[in-house]
């Protein structure tokens, strides 16, 4: 019998694409498994003919009625016998081929598995990095990006740094240190939240679209969001102000024009981006409907991406400069108590996401 | 370059920026705030933008766009213009060009 029809699994739709796609997908053992492997034309024949022995169904088919009847080893015949020999090697090498990769699926999907659960205690024991991983979203890891999974790693370092300075920075208030001293935990902190906006802003440059979505953060920290970080003048009117005392009429002033200042500059960057994402859904949404492929459209709306790094990178210079003016509005006891208010505020709000994130959920 | 020296001195406050630069409006956006309308200056449409490109550039505008000129000087770019802003000082290098009301903030 003679049969045309690949026998693949796992979808008979694929037709004509069918033994092309698995070769490709094959391709990979061949050098791992075997030492030689039938050209690729051998291929398609086999595909045509796994359990058929007895069928040469080449171009050259009128060979199959004279190789039926024909006994006698005729040179034409030698030629099919061999052929037919090589359809046979070709398509176990096939079946062997195709049985190494579907173990090797399953070995990926057990380890996947495996990943999910021991993330999912880590995460209750409240040493994961930032928190911010869900497992529902672990096809995205940054595992893919190494810029991006760098970022997650040092996040992890710097969290954990965080919350030394933070107790550091009680202690030493609440003891009687003089402000040459405390001056030292005040710019040491101040580091330290630079060194973050270095790191974002090198992790923006491997995936901007990442550090837009907050990825690294808690849930809740994801919440209050703006351009990859917090809101600077929010930073100012909601954490700080509230907590400074002994303000002299200037510093008064002097924040009431920083908060002015920079809720100004945030309007601007919000405004731009705005702007931004109305270019880049234009350039994706031109021709749409239309004959032939979106490679034009996409590849415009990748040049525009660069624009997007640049807001990230702006916003972040926008926190820093916040900070600074800070420092110099402030006296050293007064930017100690307010870097542990912003501290223990960003820790409130990691604490509201596990919160949320171990609450007891409803029987379905 | 000459052209850069020309419209910043003939103009109060100069924007060069591209069309399709969103940061160039985002700094448009913040001066109109601060009661100021900014020659806009849209190298992408300029025959010798590529000369002015290259002359910012040099001067070490890494963007290269937006370069602020405020009084024929270059302040520099988005960077430079937030800084300034922040610390008081956009605002009194601005004075002298502001025409409209200050928008008021709550």
């Amino acid at each position: 019998m003679n049969s045309t029809t690949t026998q693949f699994v796992p979808s008979r739709r694929m037709g004509l694409y069918e033994p092309v796609h698995q070769m490709s997908m094959w391709g990979d053992f061949r050098n791992t498994l075997l030492d030689s492997s039938p050209p690729p034309e051998l291929m398609l024949e086999v595909n045509a003919n796994l359990d058929n022995q007895s069928e040469d169904t080449t171009s050259q088919g009128t060979f199959a009625a004279s190789h039926r009847n024909d006994q006698e080893a005729s040179k034409p015949d030698d030629k099919v016998l061999r052929r037919l020999a090589q359809n046979r090697e070709a398509a176990r090498k096939s079946r062997l081929r195709k049985k190494a990769y579907v173990q090797q699926l399953e070995n990926s999907k057990l380890r996947l598995i495996q990943l999910e659960q021991e993330l999912n205690r880590v995460r209750q024991q409240g040493l994961c990095v930032g928190g911010g991983i869900d497992t529902s979203q672990l096809a995205y890891t940054g595992n893919s990006n190494p810029g991006i999974s760098a970022f997650e790693l040092e996040y992890g370092h710097w969290v954990e740094e965080q919350n030394r300075q933070i107790s550091d920075l009680k202690n030493a208030l609440h003891s009687d240190m003089g402000d040459t001293e405390l001056q030292i935990f005040v710019d040491g902190g101040m580091q330290h939240y630079f060194e973050l906006f270095s790191m974002k802003v090198m992790a923006a440059r491997a995936d901007v679209f990442y550090i837009m979505s907050g990825m690294w953060k808690t849930s809740a920290e994801r919440f209050f969001l703006w351009i990859g970080g917090f809101r600077p003048s929010e930073l100012v009117k909601q954490v700080l102000s509230p907590h400074l005392d002994a303000l002299s009429e200037q510093q008064r002033l002097d924040i009431v024009n920083l908060t002015q200042s920079c809720q100004q500059a945030e309007d601007a960057l919000s405004q731009g981006m705005e702007k931004l994402q109305f270019i880049l859904a234009q350039a994706i949404a031109d021709g749409l409907l239309q004959e032939g492929n979106y490679l034009p459209q996409i590849g415009a709306a990748m040049n525009k991406l660069d624009d997007l790094v640049r807001f990230v990178v702006q916003a972040d210079h926008l926190r820093q400069e916040t900070l600074q003016q800070l420092s110099r509005i402030l006296t050293t006891r007064q930017a100690a108590r307010g870097l542990l208010a912003l501290g223990e505020y960003l820790q409130r709000l990691r604490a509201l996401s596990s919160c949320w994130s171990s609450r007891p959920r409803e029987q379905a | 370059m000459e052209k850069i020296g020309k419209v910043a001195s003939e103009n109060g406050v100069v924007i060069f920026s591209k069309s399709t630069c969103c940061l160039c409006y985002a700094v448009q956006i913040l001066f109109r705030d601060l009661g100021v309308q900014p020659l806009v200056h849209e190298i992408d449409h300029d025959p010798e933008g590529k000369d002015i490109e290259k002359a910012l550039m040099r001067m070490g505008c890494s963007g290269p766009v937006p370069a602020v000129y405020i009084g024929g000087k270059l302040v520099g770019s988005t960077n430079e213009v937030m800084s300034l802003h922040l610390s008081g000082s956009l605002v009194q290098l601005l004075r002298p060009y502001q025409q409209t009301n200050l928008s008021s903030h709550d």
